[in-house]
């Protein structure tokens, strides 16, 4: 048991050893929110949550939190009581170690952890309304904190796989994300802005999509883009890489629900 | 569940302009699209949008096909006096929805 532990160790030191360090990793000074990038309009309307329509699904977000499910008839309330206390700051900390599972879960598989382990309820799909209000709702309550992702030790393995997988080439055009997102972000892709693929207010509206959507389908888009093979929602793949993702923008701010074009 | 989101000023010195924003929460399926078997898939969309200034009618869209999904549509108007904005929409499928927003006019 002890060996394996060894060897376990020795295998993430020689995932850093293998790895080397991108040349073109973005500099701290250097890191910019997809806010950032947007046309003014776009920013003046995340900023305004009347015109936010993210905020629609925030709105729904919260009766869900009160909204009695499940065989336990419980509802998220009744354990979490207001949101406003317990859930501030939680979004950004996912994804985040689960003991039981041994492995790295995000924000929407906490919630559905919740609803049949303790509510007795079927867990919700993804990208569902409901499943994205609820996200919405409690990654609402980190608006404005400091993104923590990755900060739990026990993560270090799993964030250097997601690493692996972010600058790793694949699929028909063999691209891996960081030739973009490291090496090319100040410049477009068919006119749209490359941007450096900073996860900071998912779920978020995109205007392309007309709806509010997860990091995971963001991934999942950007993944059949390069003509590869898509994970499929909660593969511990797309867990991984949004968590390296939310490890390299540790300190930015949460912006959630944010809106993009 | 949240349908719309309204954005009217609560105050306002008498014969100002002010602006008035709206977002109402719809798919505004085109009835373009189809399904993997080809059948079509059927227009939903919002038709109609009014807004009444204390019963009189001070805005009206029609909506079509290529206006995106969640319309937000947003206008000006003159504050004349104390009262209620009334919004309405009406779509396909038989959907209604009306919102209303006060405004106190000094």
């Amino acid at each position: 048991m002890r060996r394996r532990g060894i060897a376990l160790v020795m295998l993430a030191v020689a995932y850093r050893a293998v790895l080397p360090i991108h040349a073109n990793e973005i500099p701290q000074t250097e890191r910019r929110s997809g806010f950032g990038f947007m046309a003014p309009d776009t920013q003046a309307m995340q900023g305004d949550d009347t015109v936010n329509p993210g905020t629609l699904w925030v709105l729904d977000g919260e009766v869900l939190w009160n909204r009695k499910v499940g065989s336990a008839d419980k509802a998220c309330a009744d354990c979490h009581t207001d949101a406003r206390e317990t859930m501030k700051g939680v979004a950004a900390r996912y994804p985040a170690f689960d003991k039981a599972r041994g492995r790295p879960v995000d924000l929407e598989q906490r919630i559905n952890l919740c609803r049949t382990d303790h509510q007795q309820a079927t867990p919700l799909p993804y990208e569902s309304r409901d499943l994205l209000a609820l996200t919405a709702f409690v990654a609402r309550h980190s608006r404005g904190m400091p993104i923590e992702g990755g900060s739990d030790p026990r993560l270090e393995p799993f964030v250097a796989k997601g690493r692996e997988l972010f600058v790793r080439r694949q699929g028909q055009l063999n691209l891996g994300c960081a030739n973009c997102h490291d090496d090319n972000w100040d410049k477009r892709l068919a006119g749209s802005a490359i941007t450096q693929a900073h996860p900071t207010g998912y779920p978020l509206y995109r205007l392309e999509w007309q709806s509010l959507g997860s990091l995971q389908r963001r991934l999942r888009a950007c993944i059949a883009g390069i003509r590869a093979q898509a994970y499929d929602y909660g593969a511990p793949e797309l867990v991984e890489l949004e968590l390296y993702l939310m490890s390299r923008a540790r300190g930015m701010t949460i912006e959630t629900p944010a809106v993009r074009p | 569940m949240a349908s719309a989101l309204i954005n009217v000023p609560a105050r306002a010195r008498r014969g100002d302009v002010i602006e008035i924003k709206t977002l109402m929460s719809h798919i505004m399926e085109t009835g373009y699209r189809h399904t993997a078997s080809g059948d079509v898939v059927p227009r939903d969309i919002v038709t109609s949008f009014t807004c009444r200034y204390n019963g009189t009618e001070i805005f009206r869209a029609d909506l079509f096909p290529a206006i995106a999904a969640n319309p937000f549509i947003t206008f000006f108007t003159t504050a004349t006096e104390s009262g209620r904005f009334e919004f309405e929409w009406i779509g396909d499928r038989g959907f209604s929805q009306t919102a209303s927003a006060p405004i106190t006019v000094e």
